[in-house]
């Protein structure tokens, strides 16, 4: 899904059935926002992928679009090739830039 | 954060509400502008001018989409630089309410205030009592009875 980080709100979504879309937008803007913080407070720059494996599937997550306004949200099942979903999503984000 | 509730059914929910969305203000209100809770104001003159101009704002876009032969907005959205507006009426069994929210971009954000007013929405629901009879409002029972509704609101 794609979603505006500032508001949290989806901008376009293909999901599967059962998953909440505008609540995983809001609540991924907003550690979106969280992350940004402590990363520029510990001095890394700007986040560029992140990865939250759970118990029944993982979110994973890159900046996109002009001055990283948009976020590229990707729920997958617990097994996914997390390397190849990362390299789909990094090539979307450019795309969207 | 301060929570102050002339309706105590309020309470719950609106706590639940201001710590999960991160609002700086809130205001839960009847669309006439009566106030029934508020969260985060620290004077009463701001709780009368933002319960007055919210309760105009309804009315106007309620009267707008009337116009229009449409339903009356679910929310209305306001953002500006460093804060956002967020205004949406909704029914329950006490009668219809409005609920105002104010939040700050760097600590909460719009799909927030959205997503957690969904619960607040059907908590108050779940919470509110049955209409009774409406109590007839005489003027001059008015003024005591804003200023008992305020001093409630700020702890007096």
């Amino acid at each position: 899904m794609v979603v505006s980080r500032s508001d949290g709100l989806v901008v376009a979504e293909q999901l599967m059935e059962g998953i909440k879309g505008s609540a995983v937008a809001a609540l991924a803007s907003s550690l979106a926002g969280r992350l940004q913080r402590a990363m520029v407070s510990a001095g890394l720059g700007s986040s560029q992928f992140w990865h939250l494996q759970c118990d029944q599937g993982a979110l994973l997550v890159v900046p996109a679009g002009a001055e990283a306004g948009l976020l590229l949200v990707a729920v997958t099942e617990a097994d996914v090739n997390v390397g190849l979903v990362r390299l789909e999503l990094l090539r979307a984000a450019e795309t969207a830039g | 954060m301060t929570i102050r509730a002339v309706e105590t059914w309020t309470l719950e929910p609106l706590t639940t509400y201001v710590s999960e969305a991160g609002a700086r203000l809130v205001l839960l209100m009847t669309p006439a502008g009566q106030v029934l809770a508020q969260s985060g104001f620290s004077r009463a003159v701001d709780v009368m001018a933002a319960s007055a101009l919210g309760a105009a704002i309804v009315a106007s876009t309620s009267e707008l989409a009337r116009l229009m032969s449409q339903p009356p907005f679910a929310g209305l959205s306001h953002q500006g630089q460093r804060n956002g507006i967020f205004l949406s009426a909704f029914a329950t069994d006490r009668g219809p309410l409005v609920v105002l929210v104010v939040y700050e971009l760097d600590a909460s954000s719009l799909g927030l205030v959205q997503l957690f007013l969904e619960q607040l929405v059907a908590d108050l629901r779940a919470a509110s009592p049955k209409t009774g009879v409406p109590k007839q409002v005489l003027a001059a029972d008015f003024e005591r009875e804003l200023n008992d509704s305020l001093n409630s609101l700020f702890g007096r």
